[in-house]
Order: C-alpha cells, then structure tokens, then sequence
C-alpha cells in the first residue's frame, strides 16, 4: 500500500445535527492526483474541508503524518496543506496582486514580512494561471473565471506540498477549464499531491491518477479510473445509465449518457419491476 | 518595501506617508493647542517650557493646564482609531466601530452609575467607564453567539444593547439632582476640558500596553479579512487571534472614554478616512491611530478657538464632524459595506 500523509480514521462530519458522513476512512496517496466525484450532496465537499481541518469531525480525527492535523500549531500545517475553497468572501477594494500576496501569510514572521521567495512565489503563482495582466485590477470587477484563477494562483502562491481544490473548474469556460486541469497535472507531475473535488466524470477520468467515488457519505469505490468507472458503478451512483467507453483521445474512461428514450424506458421497467 | 538583513516589511509607500504627514499634523495642532488658550503662550516660551527652562508662570500653565489636555486628546485619539480599526476589520462592516456596538454607551452608563450613584471622582468614573464598557462587551459578544460570532450579528446586536444601556443612561440623568444631572450631562458630550494627569496614566497605559499588542495580531487581520475559513486554510488560529484582538480593541475603547468621556465618531471615521488617504483597502492599525490622533487634535483646535463661546466639548465637534461623515458614508460607501 502507498504511504498516505494525508487520512482520515473514522471521522464524522457534520453541519450541527445533519450528519453528512459517519466513520469515514480515506487514505489519499502521496503523490497522487486524486479526484473526488459523486452526486450532489454525497458529502464529497465536506470531506475536503475536513482534511483541510475548515471543518472539525465530530468524531475520529485526521491525521497528517499520522498525528491530528488539530494537535498541530495552524502555520505549520498552512506550510504543508492549502486549499482552494469554493466560495470565498471577496474583500472590497483589493487588488489582485495584493490577494494572491495573502497567500504567503503562513511563510511570514513579523519582522520578515515580505522576502525574495516571497515575491518570487507571487509572481510565478501569478504566471502559472495566467493573471499576471490582472494583478493591478480589483478582485470585485473581475469576471467569476478571472476570479476563479485569481484564487487559485493564492492556493499556489502558498507553495504547499499538498493541495486540495474544491470543483476548481466553476466558472471557467472550456479552454481554462482544461488549463486549470492541465496546469493540476502539472504541479502533480513535480511531485506535489493534488486533491481535487471535479463534477465532470470525464474531466476525472482524463486526469485523475486515483479516483474516490463517494455516495451518501459513503466511499462507494476507489482506485485507479481505468478500474473504477465502470458503467454499472456510474448507473448506480448516479442513477444514470451510460456506457463506458475508451476516450478516443487519451484512452481513458469516458463515460456516455444512455439515450433519453432508452433511459426513460429503463425507468418503466424499473417501476414495472417494483 | 523595506528590507534591511533578514528584516522585511511590505509598505505601500504612499500609506507610509500618509501616515507621517497625518502624525505632522497631529503633533503640529498639539503644539498649537499648547500655545492658544484663554492666556496665550508664546511659540518660543512652550518651547522653553518643555525644555525645562521656563518660568514659573508659564510652567504652570504649560504643564498643569495644557499639557495633560493635549496629552489626553492624542492619546484617546491614537484609542480610538486603533480600536475602531480592529473593530470595523473584525466586523467587516464600516458602522462596526466601538460607538456603534454599545460599547462607548455601555462605558457611559458604568461612568453615570458612578457618579450619580455611588459617588466618586475622576478615577472611579474611569474604573466605572472601563468596568462599564468590558460588561458590555461580554453580554454583547453572548448575545450574538451561536455556533460562532457572524460578523453582521454582533453588530445588530451591538446597536440594540446599545439603544436599551442609552435608555437606561437616560433614566439615571432623568432621576438625578438637577445639578449632578448636568455634570452627567456634559460628561456624556466627550471633552478634554480640565483633564489632568490621572486622565493622561488611564489612557497611556491602555495605549502603551494594548496597542502594540493590535500591533502584532494586526498582521492577521487581513487575512481574517478573507473569511474564516480562508484564515484557517492561511494558517491564523482564529478564534485566539480574534479574541485577542477584539478585547484590546475593547481595553483601547474603554480607556479612551475612561479619560474623556464618549467621545463619538472618532474611531468609526479615523479608519477609512486613513484607508482613502493611502488608497488602500484596509489602511492598517497605525494610520488609523495618528487619523485619530489628528482628527481629536484638530476638533478640540475648532472646539476652542472657532466658536465664540470658548471652551465648548471637543465631543460637540466631532459629532457634527462625524454627522455629515456618516450622511455621506451611507449615501456612497454602499460597495464598502456590501462586502
């Protein structure tokens, strides 16, 4: 079994009282670029801020380097761990440049607040996803896809071993969504462990090393995609019949919606059935 | 930026020089509120004066008289912008200032309890203003607890503690002896007039202890800014940094009314006033401070020298000053307070 940095041992996650998970274990691989999919709701969200420790178990803990990522002092696992949430409060009258620079809050200490790597991270952050144009314009005028790559480039700015994304292709229209992926497989390629939260099966499919399907709250499969996404698995989670079939480009799964008049005629039988 | 060995600091030249020229200013109107006054002091005798130099005469005045006033209204300046820029950071809402969240009204009614009440002069009118104002605090940060503070919940509560404490404030003058009524009455305007030493110690240990204490936990502040959540992911221990900050900001406000009373409009102007100056989203804790310092500086100026009536509450200043501020705040800073 691989070495995994980042897991949860029997985690509950929940809102007050509506439980989303309940004893919950997940390994993610170092060096991997896992992908997270299943329907809305399934708890996919809420298991990716717990491992970003936004969100507190109710029971069992995550551990990073398999001790409690709360016993650790915050900075400490900012170093190690960043995240691109899913929708940050945008603060008025703040500058591009400036939000990304609040990316490197974790590496600052009060009396070196701003070094070389500091502004050398900034700017490659900034290069990587393509708003180095942007970075004298204010963050509340840019359009959602803008933003997105602006929020990214401050999860990058922070230069952290592992990083966790939640649906980082929202907003951006086919040509940056597929940039955004590319430039995740890219960082997963120089060794760095990629989470990412993806609606898209095929987008997950093309990209992802290892796939965790989740399903009311449940981890219903995970592993490779080639073994994972079958057509079965899919009409299960998703309540959608498909085929499954190699994508011509990449070779990898690629998942196919059955026909509205076949998909309607296989509800008939179900209901028949029952 | 200013980088110097292993030491950085990331500076906006321009909110550096704004706050140089404001803290010029501030100094500047002090000296020439050292030299007005009902005898006025040449410019060359208050420099002998501090000098340790002058007459025994004009000792008097300068250090007796004058001094301490001047002090005082630097320093409960320097207070209320600190502490209004804590708070309106904190609550991410520019009516979030310490005036507005019933704590100047909470410190009030601990100050009219004792002077209408139990009786006593200035230091314990300054312990029941801070002892006032701390309660306050408390009961408002329990009242809009639930899973958490939300920002915007602590201020609507802030507003209805401080509408109830001013009803309360209300029937203390109302039941008091016409004379003690009056005082209570003044003191509630906010003035420097006839602050002494006893007022300068309040509010320079509340200063010199607290405000390098915002210092330091300001830097998390604009990441606090951001959301919790993304202060979390940034690696700021919320909840302590938060506290802590929040309860200086309430020890500098406590402080400032302890020494002159209710002083309004101060620390929810100084801050983005500051923030306009430098151009800059968040001006920082000590641009806000020396705006405070000369807003305060220059209003008790205008209180003594404009009106012929001398010697009116620097309070009554300030709050015509901050009437229209606050009329032209909700007319444009619609996109500030959206946020």
């Amino acid at each position: 079994m691989t070495e995994a940095r980042l897991r949860t041992e029997g985690v509950t996650l929940a809102y007050e009282k509506r439980v989303v998970a309940e004893n919950l274990d997940v390994r993610i691989a170092d060096g991997s670029f896992t992908v997270i999919v299943g329907p809305n709701a399934c708890g996919k969200s809420t298991l990716l801020k717990s491992l970003a420790r936004v969100l507190k178990p109710q029971a069992g803990a995550v551990l990073l380097d398999g001790q409690a990522i709360a016993s650790y002092p915050s900075k400490l696992v900012a170093k190690q761990l960043g995240m691109l949430p899913q929708s940050p409060i945008v603060p008025g009258g703040i500058v591009v440049e400036e939000l990304v620079a609040r990316g490197r809050f974790a590496h600052q200490r009060l009396l070196r607040q701003w070094s070389p790597e500091d502004e050398q991270a900034v700017t490659d952050a900034m290069r990587l996803t393509e708003v180095s144009d942007l970075a004298d314009r204010f963050v509340d005028e840019l359009s959602g896809g803008q933003r997105q790559r602006v929020w990214l480039a401050m999860a990058l700015a922070q230069q952290t071993p592992i990083l966790l994304l939640d649906e980082p292709t929202t907003f951006l229209d086919l040509s940056h969504q597929f940039e955004v992926l590319d430039l995740c497989a890219e960082l997963h390629e120089q060794g760095r462990t990629v989470v990412a939260v993806l609606h898209d099966l095929n987008h997950a499919g093309r990209y992802a090393t290892e796939l965790i399907v989740m399903k009311d709250g449940r981890v219903v499969a995970q592993g490779a995609p080639a073994e994972v996404m079958t057509a079965p698995l899919v009409e299960d989670v998703f309540a959608m019949p498909c085929r499954v079939i190699d994508d011509p480009e990449t070779g990898t799964p690629m998942v196919v919606p059955a026909d509205r008049h076949r998909r309607r005629s296989s509800r008939t039988t179900e209901k028949a059935h029952a | 930026m200013i980088r110097a060995g292993g030491l950085s600091l990331r500076l906006h030249p321009r909110t550096g020089a704004i706050g140089l020229v404001l803290l010029l200013i501030a100094l500047g109107v002090a000296f020439v509120n050292l030299t007005t006054g009902d005898s006025p002091v040449p410019v060359a005798e208050v420099l002998k004066s501090l000098a340790g130099k002058g007459t025994a005469g004009t000792d008097f005045i300068v250090y007796e008289l004058r001094l301490p006033r001047v002090l005082v209204t630097l320093l409960v300046g320097v207070a209320l912008g600190a502490s209004g820029a804590v708070f309106q950071s904190l609550t991410r809402n520019p009516l979030g200032s310490p005036d507005f969240v019933g704590l100047t009204t909470g410190a009030a009614s601990g100050a009219l309890i004792v002077m209408l009440i139990t009786g006593g002069g200035g230091l314990r009118v300054g312990a029941g203003a801070i002892i006032g104002c701390v309660i306050t605090a408390v009961a408002v940060y329990l009242l809009a607890f639930r899973r958490g503070v939300q920002p915007f919940r602590l201020v609507l509560m802030g507003i209805g503690v401080s509408a109830l404490l001013e009803a309360f404030n209300s029937y203390l003058i109302y039941r008091a002896q016409l004379n003690e009524a009056i005082a209570a009455q003044v003191w509630l305007i906010g003035s420097v007039n006839g602050r002494g030493w006893t007022e300068v110690v309040i509010v320079a240990v509340t200063v010199v202890v607290l405000v390098p204490l915002i210092l330091y936990y300001g830097r998390h502040l604009k990441v606090l800014a951001l959301g919790d959540e993304m202060a979390v992911l940034q690696g700021v221990p919320v909840e302590r940094s938060r506290a802590i900050l929040a309860l200086a900001a309430v020890g500098l406000s406590a402080g400032a009314t302890a020494a002159a009373g209710p002083i309004a409009f101060v620390a929810l102007a100084a801050p983005p006033l500051a923030a306009r100056l430098s151009r800059s989203p968040d001006a920082g804790i000590l641009p806000a401070a020396v705006m405070g310092a000369a807003l305060l500086s220059a209003g008790d100026w205008a209180a003594q020298n404009v009106l012929p009536s001398d010697n009116i509450p620097v309070g009554v200043v300030t709050a015509a000053l901050g009437g229209l501020y606050l009329t032209w705040l909700l007319l444009h800073e619609r996109r500030g307070a959206r946020a």
